[in-house]
């Protein structure tokens, strides 16, 4: 019977075949990236490659692994770092303003077993961590005021969260490693447009401030040439008062005639009487 | 659908073609036997798999006859044309080849390749040609070290606005990037399931964070290098805490101005800027002029003083005979002698004048 098999080729190309079947059902390559729970009829029964803090890649239990083939079967869990990305989330601070929020924790599988036991699958681990981050950080972000949660303030009330969040991840056997927020926005509408007006205000408030002091600057410039030109003229007019009058009628004279070269408005008629200084010599002396 | 099952099929046949080493030989043993003669079993079509396919059980037995005829007790045909020796030299040869090319590596300069066994980490080989015992056993995964990757943050169009808020609870328009490259190839390849999205993720948070402790004037101007530092610095600091594997080469923020909503007010304080120069320009200006005016004026009556104050009856006569000269040459003159006459003003003729005057002037 068994010589009749090997003879026929189909019967070696059957054999094989269920070899490759055995061998694919006994034997595992387990990567360094992923961690296992070998369940037998349900029942998990032991854990390979697990992830132990500190163990350097190539020391860890990855590699060959054997099990009975068909009875246990693997649960694969990734080994590495991962994330929860939660939905944005409407957060009210205590100034009764609104902010849209956005962040993530990151999380690995540090107990596969209790993993297995309580979520089975990470989408179910998500699934199950994913509404307690949104509402942790709606919770602790609601106690700050808004201009708390901008500021960097925000790393202890960051660490709150991750605390609350890695005891409720503790009993899926998952560690937290990481809360952070990743955006931080006025929604968009009434707080975005209002913020805009504050903005546009307080530029407009900039604006202004600086055309008032250019304006005062500008006159402050002004009279203090004033004041110096009167002190030059004051200086040097004052030596002799009466003949600086003098002098400046006649630069008046010649300019409101038009002598200087200059056009004055107005044609000029001049009647003189014989009494006038000028003429008199014209009268003749006696 | 028919696509999909037409590489099943391919897939299928590429499988028992193939199968060489896994102990397939006897589907090998299957069409050499049936072949006319030598015939290259990779040039083989995949006689036995696809096209004979749908036709199942009836080609199976066909084969099977065919082989009895050959195999069953019929020793007298084996001198002249065995087909076992050139199957063992085609699983050689396959062997040969696929032992050569799963356990040559040549490594390029900028690259590093991570060496696997059965899964678990084994070594790291450098640039140059390396050795790993072939495929299944030992896994080579290749990764650049060298090239620096960059993640624009926004992605892809930069049509629509980043929106960050700053410290002082304005908003800003943001646009940066961030680049960086692997630094420890195990790390990276083990340690984060995304890398991409995790650097991508850190970056978003850590320049929220820097922003949200800048105002709006520095982190639109002065700032910037200060907060690209930070950002920097606070994403090594996270990545490091995720041992991560990536080195961050350098953050650049690309724009980082006041919303499009806005723009109209930050340009107007540009322009007050402008304006208030121009006000201090102009008053500076007048202030040049009538100081200098004044020296002017005050230096040109010293001169004349200087000269009058040696003979000052004289040069005051002199000065008023050379203005009155100068006046009453150019103006129409009525001397009235006689003071009983009671002077008649030709004020129509005037009049009549005055008009010209005007024009002639504007002229």
């Amino acid at each position: 019977m068994i010589e009749r098999l090997i003879r026929n080729p189909f019967g070696i190309a059957f054999v094989a075949l269920g070899a490759l079947i055995l061998l694919s059902a006994t034997i595992s390559f387990v990567p360094e990236t992923r961690q296992g729970v070998i369940v037998q009829f349900g029942q998990p029964v032991r854990i390979i490659n697990a992830y132990k803090a500190g163990v350097p890649f190539g020391s860890t239990g990855a590699g060959i692994m054997v099990r009975l083939p068909f009875v246990e079967q693997v649960q694969w869990l990734d080994k590495r770092v991962q994330s929860i990305d939660m939905d944005e989330q409407e957060v009210l601070s205590t100034d009764q303003l609104r902010l849209q929020v956005d962040g993530y924790a990151r999380y690995r599988i540090v107990d596969p077993l209790k993993m297995y036991k309580t979520a089975r699958t990470e989408e179910r681990l998500t699934e199950a961590l994913r509404p307690l981050l949104g509402s942790s950080l709606r919770n602790e972000l609601g106690k700050q005021t808004f201009a708390a949660l901008l500021s960097p303030e925000r790393g202890a009330v960051m660490n709150n969260i991750k605390t609350g969040l890695n005891r409720a991840a503790n009993q899926y056997g998952a560690e937290i490693i990481d809360v952070r927020i990743m955006r931080a926005d006025l929604p968009k509408g009434t707080p975005l447009e209002s913020a805009f007006d504050r903005m546009r205000s307080a530029r407009k408030q900039e604006a202004d401030t600086k055309r008032a002091e250019a304006w005062k600057n500008a006159q402050i410039i002004r009279a203090n040439a004033d004041a110096e030109a009167s002190k030059t003229y004051a200086a040097s007019f004052g030596k002799d008062p009466s003949f600086y009058d003098f002098y400046r009628a006649m630069q008046s004279y010649k300019r409101t005639f038009g002598t200087d070269g200059s056009k004055p408005e107005g044609s000029t008629n001049i009647i003189l009487s014989p009494g006038n200084d000028y003429l008199r010599e014209f009268r003749g002396r006696p | 659908m028919k696509e999909k099952s037409g590489w099943i099929a391919r897939a299928g046949a590429l499988f028992i073609e193939n199968g060489g080493p896994w102990g397939g030989s006897g589907g090998g043993g299957d069409s050499g036997g049936s072949g006319k003669g030598p015939r290259n079993p990779w040039s083989q079509p995949p006689g036995g798999g696809k096209p004979r396919g749908p036709r199942g059980a009836s080609a199976m037995d066909e084969l099977s006859k065919r082989m009895k005829d050959r195999f069953g007790g019929n020793v007298g045909g084996e001198g002249g044309n065995n087909p076992w020796p050139l199957i063992r030299i085609g699983a050689l040869v396959i062997g040969a080849a696929w032992i050569f090319l799963t356990s040559f590596h040549s490594v390029g300069p900028q690259e590093r390749a991570v060496v696997t066994q059965f899964g678990a980490y084994s070594r790291t080989l450098n640039s140059g040609v390396g050795f790993t015992l072939p495929w299944p056993i030992e896994t080579v995964t290749k990764l650049n070290v060298a090239e620096i990757q960059v993640i624009n943050i926004p992605e892809g169009n930069t049509t629509t606005e980043n929106f960050v808020l700053t410290g002082d609870q304005n908003i800003i328009n943001l646009d940066y990037s961030v680049r960086w490259s692997i630094a420890d190839p195990e790390l990276y390849l083990f340690q984060i399931r995304d890398p991409d999205v995790t650097i991508r993720e850190v970056a978003e948070s850590a320049m929220r964070a820097s922003i949200s402790r800048a105002t709006l004037i520095g982190a639109i101007g002065a700032q910037r290098g200060q907060i690209e530092a930070d950002v920097e610095k606070l994403m090594r600091s996270i990545l490091g805490s995720y041992r991560s594997g990536v080195r961050i080469e350098g953050v650049a923020i690309k724009r980082a101005d006041p919303p499009a909503a806005v723009n109209e007010a930050f340009k107007d304080v540009t322009a007050a800027q402008q304006e208030a120069q121009s006000a201090v320009n102009q008053a500076n200006t007048y202030a040049q002029q009538v100081t200098q005016r004044a020296l002017g004026e005050a230096g040109a009556f010293d001169k004349v003083y200087e000269q009058y104050r040696l003979s000052p009856v004289v040069t005051r006569r002199r000065m008023y005979y050379e203005t009155m000269e100068e006046v009453l040459a150019k103006v129409d003159k009525t001397i009235v002698e006689a003071p009983g006459v009671t002077p008649y003003l030709p004020l129509q003729e005037m009049r009549k004048r005055a008009p010209a005057a005007p024009t002639e002037a504007a002229q």
